[in-house]
């Protein structure tokens, strides 16, 4: 569904992924970890086209959108919750539902919402209220839901667990397993490495722009490395 | 002392030049609120809008009012090409560049319009401009008439194109979360020149409500455009109803201040409010929502 080969990408004269390759399967979870600073958002944000690689190809559904805007890619169906929420603070709940079907599903968008006040109905209770006076788990609901609006194709998560309490990350990744459940593919970037594994079909585990590790994920739970380096054991 | 029926009539003088003042200020608040830079380049587009409303009077007898669709059209169109083409190309999304970028473009405006049109003044005739309702206290105008009531209906309509179309939530999207904008999909460029073309739409059809009442020369976009920048400042930087309200504020500062001190001496308390102000309130009335 999703191939990204040989990404080199940065900001500037800046190299942040020096050759990236990774592949997403229709209706799989792949799970991205790595440090902080390894690159994965950078991955995620060239991906929707919010940056411009510098070499390399990303393919959707056979189709090359290496370097496309991030309309084109919202148009196709890959839908980014990014870091940090990103919603609309001064804008309504529903506004930023609304917002979601900006461009994907706009005529299913009444339902859509129905549908996802029954997921969140924390987000229910505050349809009318503006963004920016939700608490950060309910603003993270929100960035969920209104990428949900687009009906994607394939959802890309990046660190949808952060500064969630333990309970609302339990709830998070209940809500990622129903998701998969449905069918949807996802790419879900988290420092939960073994939450994340648990769920995930696939992993890769990116340092210093590179893949380091990737396989099952059931393999890499059991990586000596991989369980040195990120959980201290 | 003054009559209280004089003060009154002052007041509602006020509140007509104020209605103006408000749709000026509304297309320089739009943009501020949007693309988060002063637009040096409002006072020229203003004047250049009511050069193009004297030029559609002039040459084909076209009546300002009338022609207020076609102007703030037209208007749209110089501004979303202007900021699409000029200022976004030239900027490389750096405020500061921008900000130069709106001068100079202000810069040559001017100069093209007193090459083109000299220095002379034009007017705008309208043949009902002594036309009106008398209010008893105060004899109303045409000219003030339809420029208040013009000026709050398109205040209105834009309020209700902002809050409830699609195109409207993009630009309070991207006023606020331009890469969350980006993620579902708004063209943020395109965005940002709708905003800059309504900004200077609300110029246009202010252009059509002055040009009965004031001569147009090349320097005429100062006066309003040092006006607007009061106004934005006191209602509040990127607030719609800073900008309504403080229109109207600044508008019956002029007509009291001109009543008690004097035409020119009563400008001052315009200046005045600015730096209290900034004094005082930097944030404005309304703080900087959207
Ligand atoms: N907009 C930017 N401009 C310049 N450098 C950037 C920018 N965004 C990220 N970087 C740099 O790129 C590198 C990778 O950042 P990135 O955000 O991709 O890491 P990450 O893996 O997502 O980390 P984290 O887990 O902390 O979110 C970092 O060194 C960062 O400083
Ligand atoms: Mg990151």
């Amino acid at each position: 569904m999703l191939e990204v080969r040989d990404m080199v990408a940065g900001y500037g004269e800046v190299k942040v992924l020096h050759g990236v390759s990774l592949d997403v399967g229709p209706g799989e979870v792949v799970a991205l970890l790595g440090s902080n600073g390894a690159g994965k958002s950078t991955l995620n944000n060239n991906i929707s086209g919010i940056f411009r690689p510098f070499a390399g190809m990303v393919i959707f559904e056979g189709q090359d959108i290496s370097g496309a805007r991030p309309e084109t890619t919202v148009d196709l169906g890959i839908i980014q919750v990014p870091e940090g929420r990103r919603v609309f603070p001064n804008m309504s709940v529903r506004d930023n539902l609304e917002m979601g079907a900006y461009r994907r599903a706009r005529a299913r968008r009444t339902q859509n919402i129905d549908r996802i006040a029954g997921i969140f109905p924390r987000i229910a209770e505050r349809i009318d209220q503006l963004a920016g006076t939700l608490s950060g788990g309910e603003q993270q609901m929100l960035a969920i839901g209104r990428s949900l609006m687009a009906e994607p194709r394939l959802l890309i998560l990046d660190e949808p667990s952060l500064g969630l309490s333990p309970l609302l990350v339990e709830e998070m990744f209940a809500l990622i397993h129903q998701l998969h459940a449905d069918g949807l593919s996802i790419l879900l970037v988290e420092q939960n490495v073994v939450q994340s594994l648990e769920i995930a079909n696939r992993g890769y585990v990116l340092e210093n722009g590179k893949v380091a590790m990737s396989g099952p994920a059931s393999n890499l739970l059991q990586d000596e490395g991989l369980r040195r380096s990120y959980l201290g054991m | 002392m003054y009559d209280p029926s004089i003060i009154a009539a002052s007041i509602i003088n006020g509140l007509m030049t104020g209605a103006i003042y408000s749709l000026v200020a509304l297309g320089l608040t739009l943009i501020y609120g949007v693309l988060h830079i002063i637009n040096f380049a409002h006072g020229s587009l203003l004047m250049l809008c009511m050069y193009g409303v004297w030029f559609l009077y002039a040459q084909a007898g076209i009546d300002p009012y009338l022609a207020l669709p076609l102007v703030a059209a037209g208007a749209f169109c110089l501004g979303y090409g202007l900021q699409r083409s000029v200022i976004g190309k030239t900027s490389h999304g750096r405020d500061e560049i921008i900000l130069l970028v709106t001068l100079g473009v202000s810069i040559i405006i001017e100069n093209i319009a007193l090459f083109a049109f000299t220095a002379n003044e034009r007017v705008v005739q309208v043949p009902y401009d002594i036309d009106g309702i008398d209010l008893g206290i105060t004899f109303l105008v045409v000219p003030q008439i339809a420029a208040f009531v013009a000026s709050l209906a398109i205040t209105a309509a834009l309020w209700l194109f902002i809050a409830r179309t699609y195109t409207g939530k993009a630009i309070r999207a991207v006023a606020k979360e331009r890469q969350g904008a980006r993620l579902v999909g708004v063209n943020v460029d395109h965005i940002f020149a709708v905003s800059f073309g309504i900004g200077t739409a609300c110029l246009g059809a202010a252009a059509c409500l002055l040009a009965p009442t004031f001569p147009i020369s090349p320097q005429i976009g100062y006066i309003f455009v040092l006006i607007a920048f009061t106004v934005v400042v006191l209602g509040g930087m990127g607030s719609f109803v800073g900008a309504l309200i403080g229109g109207f504020i600044i508008g019956v500062t002029e007509s009291l201040g001109g009543l008690f001190f004097g035409e020119s001496l009563g400008k001052l308390g315009i200046s005045l409010i600015f730096i209290l102000i900034l004094l005082f309130r930097p944030t404005g009335l309304f703080g900087q929502r959207m």
